[in-house]
């Protein structure tokens, strides 16, 4: 089991509140994930020539004022980091993935959450309320958000095998359900140059997602040859810089629910994480049907 | 009698739980346990709190106030229960007798292993509605999604919408009643002409269940019963 949570604002005032309107839903679906939980927020995007890398140092104690003086040099005087307990963010000018190679072979400790313009992730062992807490869930500022709460059952609790899983920039996955195959999917995909992080079944979907979309699909096609490959049970919801998508197996195997308003789309497994949203009684309430793709613009 | 942390507010001989204040556990110990002379219980702000009504065993009323999660209404037996809302996975499952009424839509699994009773739900139900069946009447006022009815053994489901695919999957002897389009029939599920009895038979589930049609749209679809009888030149066609 596992819980997914995901909110769009439809109008730019409400960006203020995101993290605020999310935390009960997040909480909602403890039950369903006590295990870890995990954010990315789509926030105001940096320059274009810009890009933001979320970092997270684990539970040891880590020397931030080393990493930013460090990376200062390497990566260049502007490059900006931000610290909330054992996360930050880093803001550069730099290339990703020259940064991001740097951070690896000089900061091994660290772990590159997730990196784009617009993308900020969090993710880490415990209840959700208390990962909310840790990393201050509540005053999270942007236009949508995919969250995540974990009860483990194909791999190890631990923070790199929490949701969100990311590929790329600015996109991010998270899945309740179990895939059958993730081993085909990873023999199929190493040969191919592609590096996996962890041996959880998630993120063979992520990585089989962004093998599609390196090859040329859009994302829905991507979705579309994930019916064909990815065996098993999931409900999937993505966030890209602009958009929400989701979809459920063949066989619904996984709940999800959809509340809409004139201010807000908001997806979880379940009603109950979204009965404390804003005049959800008036909210067009549905379940997604089976191999149908529905994405939501921000 | 169970003792209870908060007790429910009674008027009359009507009790009511708020979930939000109360817990769901203090709710049904109270339905299983300390009815006394209650003959109403309304549930305020369920939710979609999973469990409610649960395994109760009482000529009651009960009516749930707004969406409630999984399982509403299961194991019910002799309880009249109304949900003024959505109903969530599993609803009314394994019901012996009396009656559940779903406002809303209903999740997957809707009535599934029924042994009697009426499960209406007026809006659509996802997969899987009515599987394995083994007594229960379902009338759905909307649409039903694939898989339903599948393995179902005894009992009624009638459709006034349209059906997914699969539909009657594997069915043994309940019968299915459907008004709309049918995506596709299951393995060993056919269609066959209805009688005045079958016309009988869905006016009365209509006129229970609350909703008008005309029983004259609905066509019966019943095993074919190929699957009775292992056929080894049937080359896994069916």
């Amino acid at each position: 089991m596992c819980g997914i949570v995901g909110l769009l604002v439809k109008k730019p005032e409400l960006r203020e509140q995101l993290g605020e309107l999310m935390l009960p839903m997040l909480i909602g679906m403890t039950e369903r994930g006590p295990d870890s939980a995990g954010m990315a927020v789509f926030t105001a995007p940096v320059a274009d020539d810009r890009r933001k890398l979320s970092l997270y140092s684990g539970t040891a104690t880590f020397d931030w004022t080393a990493f930013e003086n460090a990376a200062h040099m390497a990566l260049g005087a502007e490059t900006v980091l931000n610290v909330q307990a054992n996360h930050g963010v880093l803001e550069t000018a730099a290339p990703v993935a020259g940064a991001k190679q740097w951070i690896r072979a000089q900061f091994p400790e660290l772990h590159v959450l997730s990196a784009g313009q617009y993308i900020d992730l969090y993710k880490d062992v415990g209840a959700p309320a208390e990962v909310a807490e840790r990393y201050d869930f509540r005053q999270l500022k942007g236009s949508h958000l995919v969250g995540h709460t974990r009860m483990a059952t194909e791999s190890a609790v631990t923070p790199d095998r929490a949701h969100p899983f990311t590929a790329g920039e600015d996109w991010c996955l998270v899945h309740n359900g179990s895939l059958s195959n993730p081993y085909q999917i990873r023999r199929k995909l190493e040969p191919l140059g592609i590096d996996f992080e962890t041996d959880n079944d998630t993120e063979a979907a992520c990585r089989y997602f962004e093998w599609r979309m390196r090859e040329g699909d859009n994302l829905e096609a991507a979705i579309r040859s994930g019916f064909e490959e990815l065996d098993g049970f999931y409900t999937f919801l993505m966030g890209t810089r602009d958009e929400l998508a989701l979809v459920r197996d063949a066989f619904a195997c996984k709940p999800a629910i959809i509340a809409e308003t004139d201010d807000y789309v908001a997806i979880s497994s379940e009603f109950r994480s979204l009965a404390k949203l804003p005049d959800v009684k008036n909210a067009k309430i549905f379940e997604p049907m089976p191999e149908e793709i529905y994405v939501w613009r921000a | 009698m169970a003792s209870l942390a908060q007790a429910p507010h009674i008027a009359a001989d009507t009790a009511t739980f708020d979930l939000a204040r109360q817990s769901l556990r203090e709710l049904n110990q109270f339905l299983h346990h300390g009815l006394g002379g209650v003959k109403k219980v309304r549930v305020l702000n369920p939710d979609g709190a999973h469990s409610i009504a649960v395994g109760v065993d009482a000529s009651i009323e009960i009516e749930v106030d707004g969406h409630a999660g999984y399982y509403a209404g299961g194991m019910n037996k002799h309880a009249s229960i109304l949900v003024r809302g959505n109903a969530g996975p599993g609803v009314a499952e394994g019901m012996s007798s009396g009656i559940v009424h779903v406002k809303g839509f209903a999740s997957v699994s809707a009535g599934a292993a029924a042994h009697g009773g009426l499960l209406v739900i007026e809006g659509d139900t996802s997969l899987r509605c009515g599987i394995s069946m083994k007594g229960i009447d379902i009338v759905v006022g909307g649409s039903v999604g694939d898989f339903s009815a599948f393995m179902a053994q005894a009992g009624r489901l009638v459709i006034c919408g349209d059906a997914g695919d699969a539909l009657g999957d594997s069915l043994y002897e309940a019968v299915i009643y459907v008004r709309g389009k049918v995506k596709s029939l299951g393995a060993d599920a056919g269609e066959e002409p209805m009688s005045d009895a079958d016309y009988a038979a869905v006016a009365d589930l209509l006129e229970k269940a609350g909703l008008k049609h005309d029983p004259k749209q609905f066509r019966r679809i019943a095993s074919k019963r190929e699957l009775y009888h292992w056929n080894a030149d049937a080359n896994q066609e069916y």
